[in-house]
């Protein structure tokens, strides 16, 4: 279990400490400090055990949240703790920063007593935290709503309480993902997979029930089971439906449901949550393709030319498209050329970096660049690391599409036709890298 | 960069470096590098139009990134151009980043190379001070090789400036001490020496560091800067304090340079009498100045004074010949012991340990010894206390052993668990040394497990079993204090170790008071039976079965013990295989057999003290042995005798050594002088163990493994920390066979590993041996077999020596050991009648045919033994011979290929006396000689 929990500045300089276990003593803050932060050679390992003590950290901006434990802990639990801290955290603040942190450190320290017990880690949920867990003064509860506060926070349904009210019954459907490539130099996809999320913003009253479909494989293969005269329908959407590898739920969603029918069934927390995430591998739309060309023109030049192309309908519009190629360690010289948007080479990243701002479908583009290099007596010969490449697409990779989000409330009377239903695909680029 | 940012200031260098400082994270910084290596590189890359100036603040910012820690690649040539810059600062960044980037193997090497030889040549002594130090800096072989023959003509050129000189005396001392090989010794030494007559102080004192290293390679050829340093040292110690102006330092002439001049006198023996007579007014100066009160209460004073009468309290000792001085220098240490300064009062201690080691200050230390045991309890500083308890070790001697032990006993109570070890070893070791009364070694040795059970080692409770073992006037004593000790509530599982063992042998001793009879005994250890680790558990039960043998009327209660679950059924294999095979022992086997079985232990053999080499281990070779070897050296001259060196190890556990020495000659002839194996390595260590047994014989208790193996055929030979020699051998008439086994104890293989056997002139013709080699290697753990073939041409006396060497790690390891070839292996036994040996007794009545022998007894006189000796010496054992039955009578003959030689012995013991008389008859008088000595030894 987690013995203990530290937030750093980016100079190691401890904000937030908090000890649950008696065998984490000070000194683990220093020792996380003097072997993580300030280490000679970056750590990269986001375990890192120091004289029997294990650290887990994850950074964010510059932040370091530090979990201690001398235990055998189960890994995976204390980066979802962390990870929820970090989502609990901007709920109730914005921005994790160093500012941020040091304003609310009262706050901070009242959400650790609750979310971690002796190390264990408790409701982490931001809607039921924020009912108890205030950042406007003292506010006396009644008895009534500490009574009620406390039952359904202990109660089968923690993350939403009842007798929420709101006038205009919405909910916004976000699906986002993210894609990543490995590609060699002529074209052959070496690895591809796209991680995505499905992030659920609802303003319903009461205690609504609802039903996600997408156009899951297996949901939809059973479906069409049912009748025999579907089997051409079924073909149709056959094609449409993707494979899921793996995913997992909010703790909202009925999982013995899902487990014995599929469907994706829950009452919502209010506001926003991450529905669920997953995990494809077949079948992925690659958004660009790169194609580079590098010539060597004896010891003290190199042309680069890229070509990128886009490969998507042509009504919808990439944004944010950067492309970063980088150059040799001894580069003195860069000229750049290039048709669309706008490209620089930065000394400081190594790299020459080509910005476009928006790209149609089914379009290409082209960069050519010619590097003057300075001979040095080593002999080391340069790697060639892959182009990389970022971009924002208005549609999922993966072909996931949201089928239905249907949503009941026996007890109030509004039905599914009331509510208004908002779904958004945005597709980014995660590392999506070119060999050259 | 001080010295360049101010100045002709680099701007840009300045404004780098506080953008690099104020960088908030890591990466920001890496790409502010990156950002400028660019630069750098665009700037370096074409236009050659790059003035000096900017060539310089480039390269100079490529070294503050490269000393960041990142790597360079590039700006190489720009820094070599700079070196040919006629001005100072370009020139200087210029060999800054040779010297720190530049690695041997670079292409650049030979322009560097270029440039310096330049520098050199040229008579501006800037340059060449930049060039000098670019090369020790650098300080590669390959610097070596290019300049280490130009430089010692730079040094001794008599134009050459004073400040180069300096540069360049210590310019050679470093590439001396990188690559001695390649520094030439030529006529030019006789000049450096000279130089210690320099009107320039620094240079003198950069001419003695570098004079002091060539003299500890090369003495023979720096032996004229004795005299030299000498005048030099008394014309710095008799100066007043402002003669020297700049190397006055707080009121102490040039202070660096006295200590360096007598470090350099310390690389060579006391010089002959005339100079001697001026070094001695100088040390005494020296002491002299020390009483003086200071003339400055600044601590720089102080301290630079001490250095110089800490260095020559080192050289008295060193020199060891001036008696008066080596007192002098005891006393002024002694009223630092009680300095308020700590580091002095550590100093002087260490001082005194080397001091008490000599011969003439001894006894002066010895007086010092109420404050040093005062230091022992008083002192704050755990390291001070550790050197107390070193000194108390150096200066122990027989007289004063007893109250240096039973000081260190009763600080070890209060003791830093961090020494705590070490004075247990320490006690353990004095105690044994200097025990003239060997209840007081078990007394002290109880005491100390009582005291510090939780420190008291593996090998010093081994010890204490040997020596009672092997000493039969302190068993009872033993016997009765464990027994003693054992009644505490809570006693330490090494005494009930001890305990175990000590009663299971000698508990029949103390048996007979009714307050420790057997049952009283059993029941005692029995009681701390549960409360044990299963080692202790184990060597209990064997006390038990002990028991069962000495006193037959406890046998039913342990065999009840035995037969406990508990035992029989216990979950540890060794407990239970012990109790079963106990348990059955005890009912099957008659007393006979038990009796035998459950022998008393034979004593063991004498061999280097295992805590002593424990000691030696954990300080390191160097430190103990050297104070050892002075100790040595210390322990002949108080015997009064030229004693072999090895023989202090040995008597160590002797209580009266004059005594024992005159049982030398009854020895075999040991080799003269230490064993080659002394010159193998520093290991001296093992040479101690070796030597142990080669010259074993003259061990008095004579349990040696040589002696040993004169009655008996098998057994271990040879054992050390890493090699055990077993041997198996059998004998028929004038041919025998030898099984040499190797054991290698260690975990790591013997590397060309070769034994040989050698055989002196004198031996050869009489002696043949055959070998085969073995495997050169021998892995870690296991055992290698010679066969030696061994044919007895005619009668002999020395034995052959085995030598061993092998690599072991990185060391060689030379051994050498007598192997126990006996004229008496070839005896085969005749049986005779009385009357007939009476006979054969006249027959051989010439004077010259007899050999007679009266020795004191070194064992126990018991009948059986001796029986068992003679049988085992080879001859047959005539019973009913002898008018008195007391007498021992035995015949043989010897087989030779040549010859057969009768042999008649006869042994009459004298038990009031404790003594014996051994005569031989035989047909030839060597074989006489040679047979009473080695059966003498025997008994």
């Amino acid at each position: 279990m987690i013995g203990g929990l530290f937030i750093y500045n980016h100079k190691g300089e401890v904000l937030i400490s908090r000890v649950y276990r008696d065998d984490i003593g000070r000194n683990a803050v220093d020792a996380f400090r003097v072997n993580v932060i300030h280490a000679r050679q970056q750590v990269r390992s986001p375990v890192t055990n120091i004289a029997r003590t294990s650290f887990f950290h994850v950074k964010r901006s510059n932040i370091w949240l530090a979990a201690v434990t001398k235990q055998n802990v189960n890994a995976a639990m204390v980066f979802e703790f962390l990870y929820k801290m970090c989502d609990v955290m901007a709920a109730y603040f914005g921005k994790i920063s160093e500012e941020n942190i040091k304003n609310n450190f009262v706050l901070i320290y009242e959400l650790l007593d609750e979310i971690l017990d002796f190390g264990y880690p408790q409701n982490s949920e931001t809607g039921a935290l924020k009912t108890f867990i205030t950042q406007q003064g003292i506010k006396s509860q009644t008895k009534e709503e500490q009574s009620q506060i406390t039952s359904q926070v202990t109660g089968q349904i923690g993350w939403r309480r009842e007798g929420i009210k709101y006038r205009r019954n919405e909910l916004f459907l976000d699906v986002l993902e993210s894609v990543n490539l490995l590609m060699s130099p002529q074209g052959q996809v070496l690895s591809a997979h796209v991680s995505g999320r499905v992030v659920m913003k609802s303003y319903l009253s009461g205690m609504p029930e609802c039903k996600f479909g997408m156009n899951d494989k297996i949901v939809i293969e059973k479906q069409g089971k049912g009748t025999a005269d579907e089997t051409s329908k079924r073909c149709l959407s056959g094609k449409q439906s993707i494979a899921i590898d793996d995913c997992t739920f909010h703790q909202c969603v009925r999982l013995s449901k899902f487990d014995s029918e599929r469907s994706i069934s829950f009452i919502p927390p209010d506001g926003e949550f991450e529905l669920m995430r997953y995990r494809t591998t077949k079948d992925i739309i690659l958004p660009f393709r790169v194609i580079p060309l590098v010539r060597e023109v004896g010891r003290t030049k190199l042309e680069v030319k890229v070509v990128i192309k886009s490969n998507f309908k042509p009504s919808l519009l990439a944004q944010k498209i950067e492309v970063r190629i980088p150059t040799p360690l001894n580069t003195s010289g860069v000229q750049v050329i290039c048709m669309k948007g706008k490209a620089k080479y930065k000394a400081s990243e190594n790299a020459i970096v080509w910005k476009i701002k928006r790209m149609a479908g089914m379009k290409e583009s082209q960069i050519s660049a010619e590097i003057e290099l300075l001979p040095t007596n080593d002999k080391k010969k340069w790697a060639r690391p892959p182009i990389s490449m970022n971009f924002e697409v208005p549609f999922a990779p993966s072909g996931l599409k949201v089928r239905y989000l249907k949503v009941f409330e026996p007890k109030l009377n509004y039905s599914d036709h009331d509510v208004i239903k908002w779904v958004r695909y945005i597709g980014r680029s995660g590392i999506y890298e070119t060999r050259c | 960069m001080p010295a360049v940012s101010k100045g002709d200031g680099m701007r840009g260098l300045a404004v780098f470096i506080s953008d690099i400082r104020n960088c908030k994270s890591k990466e920001a910084e890496i790409k502010r590098i990156n950002k400028e290596l660019a630069n750098i590189r665009s700037k370096f890359k074409g236009d050659k139009a790059l003035d000096g100036y900017s060539k310089k603040k480039y390269v100079c910012k490529l070294l503050f990134i490269f000393l960041l820690g990142h790597d360079i690649d590039f700006g190489h040539m720009e820094a070599v151009n700079l070196l040919s810059s006629n001005r100072y600062t370009e020139k200087q960044i210029g060999y800054l980043f040779i010297s720190v980037l530049v690695n041997s193997n670079s292409e650049l090497i030979r322009l560097i190379n270029n440039a310096i030889k330049n520098d050199l040549a040229s008579r501006n002594p800037t340059f060449m001070g930049l060039a000098l130090h670019c090369i020790a800096s650098v300080g590669s072989r390959e610097m070596a090789e290019a300049f280490a023959g130009e430089i010692p003509k730079v040094l001794v050129a008599g134009d050459t400036m004073d400040s180069v000189k300096q540069s360049a005396a210590l310019c050679l001392l470093r590439l001396y001490r990188t690559s001695p090989d390649l520094v030439p010794m030529g006529d030019w030494t006789s000049r450096v020496v000279h130089l210690l007559n320099d009107q320039h102080l620094g240079v003198v004192t950069a001419a003695t560091s570098l004079i002091t290293t060539l003299a500890q390679k090369n003495p023979e050829e720096f032996k004229t800067s004795v005299s030299l340093a000498v005048s030099r040292l008394s014309r710095i110690v008799t100066s007043a304090s402002t003669d020297l102006q700049d190397y006055t330092y707080y009121f102490v002439p040039a202070p660096w340079l006295s200590v360096k001049l007598l470090r350099l006198l310390q690389c060579y023996p006391p010089p002959d009498p005339a100079v001697r007579g001026r070094l001695t007014e100088c040390l005494e100066t020296i002491l002299n100045k020390a009483q003086e009160p200071p003339k400055s209460k600044k601590v720089q004073h102080s301290n630079a004074k001490n250095a110089v009468l800490f260095e020559a309290i080192s050289l008295i000792i060193h020199h060891d010949s001036e008696p008066n001085l080596l007192v002098r220098a005891c006393n002024q240490l002694g009223q630092f012991l009680q300095h308020r300064e700590t580091n002095l009062r550590y100093l002087a201690l260490e001082s005194m340990c080397t001091l008490a080691s000599s011969e003439f200050s001894h006894e002066a230390v010895k007086t010092h010894i109420e404050t040093v045991i005062n230091a022992l309890k008083t002192e704050r500083d755990v390291s001070v206390r550790q050197r107390a308890v070193d000194l108390l070790y150096a200066m122990c001697d027989r007289s004063n052993a007893p109250q240096i032990v039973a000081e260190m006993l009763s600080y070890l109570e209060t003791a830093d668990y961090s020494i705590r070890e070490e004075i247990v070893l320490k006690v353990a070791i004095l105690a044994e040394k200097y025990a003239v009364d060997y209840t007081w070694y078990v007394d002290t040795i109880l005491n100390l497990i009582r005291i510090a059970g939780d420190y008291v080692s593996e090998e010093v409770w081994y010890r204490v079993i040997q020596i009672v073992i092997n000493r039969d006037d302190v068993q009872g004593y033993a016997a009765k204090t464990v027994f003693e000790a054992l009644q505490a509530p809570a006693c330490h599982e090494n005494l009930v170790k001890v305990g175990g063992y000590i009663l299971g042998e000698f508990g029949n001793l103390i048996a007979g008071d009714p307050r420790s009879s057997p049952l009283i005994q059993f029941h005692l250890l029995h009681s701390k039976f549960h409360l044990c680790s299963v080692p202790t558990r184990a060597l209990l039960l064997s006390t038990y079965i002990k028991f069962v043998n000495l006193f037959p009327e406890v046998k039913p209660t342990i065999q009840d013990v035995l037969r406990s679950d508990s035992q029989l059924r216990n979950a540890d294999v060794e407990l239970q295989q012990r109790a079963v095979e106990y348990l059955r022992l005890s009912t099957v086997a008659s007393t006979d057999i038990l009796a035998t079985v459950l022998e008393e232990m034979p004593p063991f053999p004498e061999r280097e003290s295992s805590i002593l080499a424990k000691l030696k281990k954990k300080k390191g070779p160097s430190t103990v042995t050297d104070l050892e070897d002075t100790k040595r050296d210390r322990s002949v001259d108080v015997n009064g005798g030229p004693e072999p060196a090895p023989a202090s190890t040995s008597a160590v556990s002797t209580p009266s050594p004059s005594a024992d020495l005159l049982g030398l000659g009854a020895a075999p002839p040991a080799p003269a002088g230490p064993p080659p194996s002394s010159g193998g390595s520093g290991l001296l260590v093992d040479v101690f163990s070796d030597s142990a047994s080669v010259v074993a014989p003259l061990a008095p208790g004579s349990e040696d493994n040589f002696a040993r193996f004169v009655c008996k055929n098998n057994g271990v030979l040879f054992e050390n920390q890493l090699l055990q020699i077993g041997l198996k051998s059998e004998f028929r008439q004038n041919l025998g066979r030898m099984f040499i086994f190797y054991g290698n104890k260690t975990s790591t293989q013997f590397l060309n590993f070769t034994p040989t056997l050698i055989c002196s002139d004198d031996l050869q013709p009489n002696l043949n041996l055959q070998t085969k080699p073995v495997d050169p290697t021998v892995e870690g753990g296991a055992q290698v077999q010679q066969v030696v073939n061994i044919e007895c041409v005619s009668d002999f006396t020395e034995a052959p020596v085995l030598n061993i060497q092998f690599r072991y790690g990185g060391t060689f390891q030379n051994v050498s050991v007598q192997l126990p070839i006996t004229l008496n292996k070839f005896f085969q036994p005749t049986e005779m009648a009385s009357q007939d040996f009476f006979q054969r007794w006249k027959q051989l009545s010439n004077p010259q045919q007899e050999v007679q022998n009266i020795f004191k007894a070194k064992h126990p006189m018991d009948t059986e033994v001796t029986k068992a000796k003679i049988i085992g010496f080879g001859s047959a054992l005539l019973e009913e011979v002898d008018p008195n039955p007391a007498n021992f009578v035995g015949a043989g003959i010897i087989h030779t290929k040549t010859t057969q030689i009768g042999c008649l012995l006869r042994l009459e013991p004298n038990l009031q006396a404790q003594m014996y008389r051994l005569t031989l008859r035989t047909s030839k008088e060597a074989v006489s000689q040679r047979l009473c000595e080695l059966l003498s030894a025997q008994f």
